[in-house]
């Protein structure tokens, strides 16, 4: 068998695995956040917390319910960080200077998990375990929250309600995130995945003397790290790193792990809206993209252009010899379109081609199927904007399930779809057009302007991923792609709750034969149709100058 | 004003108070239950696949090294492996990979100058190791810079050298490298490889025996 079948297999059993996992995983989501029984551990929690979990609540509320326990999340986690150096089980580790604690406590609670610092130097067990991993399952569970938040305003009517945050965000961790990662946890371990606390510890070699290694919690944080699509690696190898993703098999399982909630969440779509058609046509488009790219991908490393990967005869640099082409490509795909950002190859050594794939992976915007709960979310924004432009061109007053979509409703899809473009686009014109920030670039040329372009494409959509030849330790890119993290995080999700809000307060309108029916694979040719040419139109130039030149050169 | 204030705190202060909740789940009995039951089921995984060789450790057989003299199988370059820049009292290995692009002339000389040199170590009398024979995970650095494994064909590229320099035969040496290939798991999942370290210690004990 060859390397490019081998890679085709994998391809198909991740596939294989997907399909019989997303029906029972979707419908189980749909029923925890539909539930009005709570645990007795679930009660104690609400009553710490103070919160009754009962209480409806309508978008405003929603939202600041958001952002309260967010901005609780970068401070505590900054403080964390800041105090490093006196916290007991640290290692003996400084603490973390301001510039980076507030890039890295930002990172985290973002879900993006873009790592301007080298994990196994850095941070010691208490940020690693007590910090860093507790933002891995909390911003996860946000983000669920507000798609299930935006998917009761289509299913409910004449209603401001949405929902309650703090039932919603302790369901996902409690009755989602910890069962599956715990279990996922234990079958890395068995695979060779470490997870002890013993620190740093000196281990004989074969030619003599010894290395330093850092132990940690490791298979705990892999879990939770892919399951929640954070992304963010104890060590700064992430998922490339043998005691990370120490096998084929935990490669393919992995990028399950990373790709299960996602596209799993569009059953819980359909499930709640009613008709679970609607969440195949959304699977539809999601799994579309998704094959589309990883074969492009595939194509792309196995032929392998370039000067040094020509002179090498193959595209190995920055790949492990266990995952080969096939299953790196399968990786760098999965975690570009997805807001994860872990990898298990290094996307800057990839061909030209492959790193602008993976660039244009996160300018998608991560819906493909995305993050946990933001690829949802962001597909459902990009489905109205395809129904509005498809009632422009038959002259109908738009409707999606039932909902008519306005004047109010486009403007906060608008709003969603252009934040991110201009905060890509605005944040590496700028760096380009400074006098310091060039010079972290590793690379020169249009891979140079490639690495500061990723950069902010990856911070702004809360990817994670690099071109990581580029010093993001500056003060320049911490502060930055701080701001773009933050911005990319929470201005999407203010459109996302007041859409979801003015949804719920409408009548819903008849089904009638005059009716665009966004159950059918037509509209799923729509939809793709649309997500692909709004992003080319966006990033074209910028694509242009960067991947596209040393692609086709 | 005072109002607004007041409920920002308020506000704030239960979002603390859950993340503090969830801070002890998730961030303090999830990792101790994961890491009970890990030492508990699989402790020499869970503590780094540790190997011994006469009785001493001599690394993890997941963790790649470096600097085999050339009596012994070599591993992958691994040129964007550093030692740690900060918390400088200890001297650990930072994983990394070169970042290099593809068409990074730096890379290209990395890459042509490893070809060079794989061919001379590796041709030895009576065998000639041709430059379109090397294969590409021999010229370029992995990911981690801590890749354990080779390919079978770098690994087979390396037996007449291996054999000659050990006093061993070349069917001895091949019979070595075909016990320590590993296919790909379940026929599909990954690629064939060969793990440096157990093959060296393999081949240590062979050439011991002799």
């Amino acid at each position: 068998m060859g390397p490019v079948l081998a890679g085709v297999l994998q391809l198909l059993a991740l596939t294989g695995a997907l399909a019989l996992v997303h029906i029972p995983a979707g419908t189980y989501m749909a029923r925890v956040y539909s539930s009005t029984r709570h645990l007795r551990v679930e009660r104690w929690i609400y009553k710490g917390i103070g919160a009754d979990p009962d209480t409806e609540m309508t978008w405003p509320a929603y939202l600041r319910g958001v952002l309260a326990f967010s901005a609780a999340g970068v401070l505590f986690l900054y403080l964390l960080q800041r105090l490093q150096g006196v916290l007991p089980g640290s290692l003996h580790f400084a603490s973390v200077n301001p510039a980076q604690s507030f890039n890295t406590a930002v990172s985290f609670v973002t879900n993006t998990n873009w790592q301007s610092y080298y994990g196994e130097q850095t941070m010691g067990h208490v940020v690693q375990t007590a910090g860093l991993a507790v933002q891995n399952f909390v911003s996860a569970a946000v983000g669920i929250a507000v798609a299930v938040a935006l998917v009761r305003g289509f299913a409910r009517s004449r209603t401001g309600e949405l929902g309650n945050f703090w039932a919603d965000l302790v369901r996902g961790t409690l009755r989602i995130l910890v069962p599956v990662a715990a279990i996922a946890a234990v079958v890395l371990v068995a695979c060779g995945a470490i997870q002890n606390f013993s620190g740093i510890h000196e281990v004989g070699q074969f030619m003599g003397g010894s290395q330093q290694w850092n132990g940690g919690a490791v298979a705990s944080t892999e879990a939770i790290k892919e399951l929640g699509t954070n992304g963010g690696g104890v060590f700064n190898a992430n998922s490339a790193h043998p005691f990370e993703n120490p096998s084929p098999f935990t490669n393919l399982f992995e990028i399950f792990l990373i790709l299960v909630i996602p596209f799993s969440l569009t059953r819980t779509f359909g499930v709640m809206v009613g008709s679970v058609k609607q969440g195949y046509a959304i699977l539809a488009t999601m799994f579309t993209i998704w094959l589309g790219f990883t074969a492009l991908m595939m194509w792309t490393e196995f032929a392998h252009h370039g000067p040094a990967l020509q002179a090498a005869g193959g595209a190995m640099e920055g790949k492990e010899v266990r995952f080969g082409i096939g299953g790196s490509s399968i990786f760098a795909v999965s975690t570009t379109l997805t807001s994860t950002g872990a990898v298990d190859s290094f996307h800057s050594s990839f061909t030209g081609l492959g790193g602008g794939i993976t660039t244009l992976s996160m300018m998608l915007g991560e819906i493909a199927p995305g993050g946990t709960g933001s690829g949802l979310y962001g597909m459902l924004i990009m489905a109205v904007i395809a129904v509005f432009i498809a009632g422009l061109m038959v002259g109908r007053t738009p409707e999606y399930l039932g909902k008519k979509i306005g004047g109010r409703e486009m403007k906060l899809a608008a709003c969603y779809i252009l934040i991110t473009p201009a905060l890509v686009l605005v944040f590496t014109a700028a760096s380009m057009a400074l006098p310091t920030p060039p010079h972290s670039m590793l690379n020169s040329g249009a891979h140079g302007f490639s690495e500061v372009l990723y950069a902010f494409t990856s911070a702004a959509n809360n990817n994670g991923s690099a071109f990581a030849g580029l010093n993001a330790n500056t003060d320049w890119y911490n502060t930055m792609t701080g701001l773009a993290m933050l911005l990319g995080r929470f201005l999407p999700m203010v459109f996302v709750l007041a859409l979801a809000g003015s949804l719920a307060e409408q009548q819903p309108v008849p089904v009638t034969a005059g009716t665009l029916r966004t159950e059918k694979p037509l509209f799923t040719g729509l939809l793709v149709g649309a997500i692909l040419i709004i992003t080319g139109l966006t990033y074209f130039p910028a694509l242009a100058l960067g991947p596209l030149a040393e692609g086709l050169a | 004003m005072n109002n607004s204030f007041a409920n920002t705190a308020r506000l704030l202060g239960a979002g603390l108070r859950a993340l503090l909740v969830l801070t002890v789940l998730t961030g303090v009995l999830y990792p101790l239950a994961v890491t009970g039951v890990a030492q508990a089921l699989f402790a020499g995984r869970a503590n780094g696949s540790e190997v011994r060789a006469d009785g001493k450790v001599v690394g993890s057989s997941l963790i790649g090294q470096q600097g085999y003299g050339l009596r012994y199988f070599q591993s992958r370059p691994a040129n964007g492996l550093g030692t740690n820049s900060v918390n400088t009292r200890y001297k650990l290995v930072l994983s990394g990979a070169t970042n290099l692009s593809a068409d990074s002339e730096v890379l290209v000389k990395q890459v042509e100058d490893a070809k060079a040199a794989v061919v001379k170590d590796n041709s030895v009398p009576g065998y000639t190791v041709k430059p379109s024979q090397v294969p590409a995970d021999a010229v370029t650095s992995s990911g981690s810079g801590l890749d354990p494994d080779i390919s079978p064909a770098y690994a087979e590229l390396q037996v007449h050298r291996v054999a000659a320099r050990n006093g061993l035969s070349v069917a001895r040496v091949q019979k070595l490298v075909e016990d320590h290939t590993t296919g790909r798991t379940l026929g599909f999942m990954g690629e064939p490889r060969v793990n440096v370290l157990e093959l060296n210690i393999a081949l240590k004990d062979l050439a011991a025996q002799r």
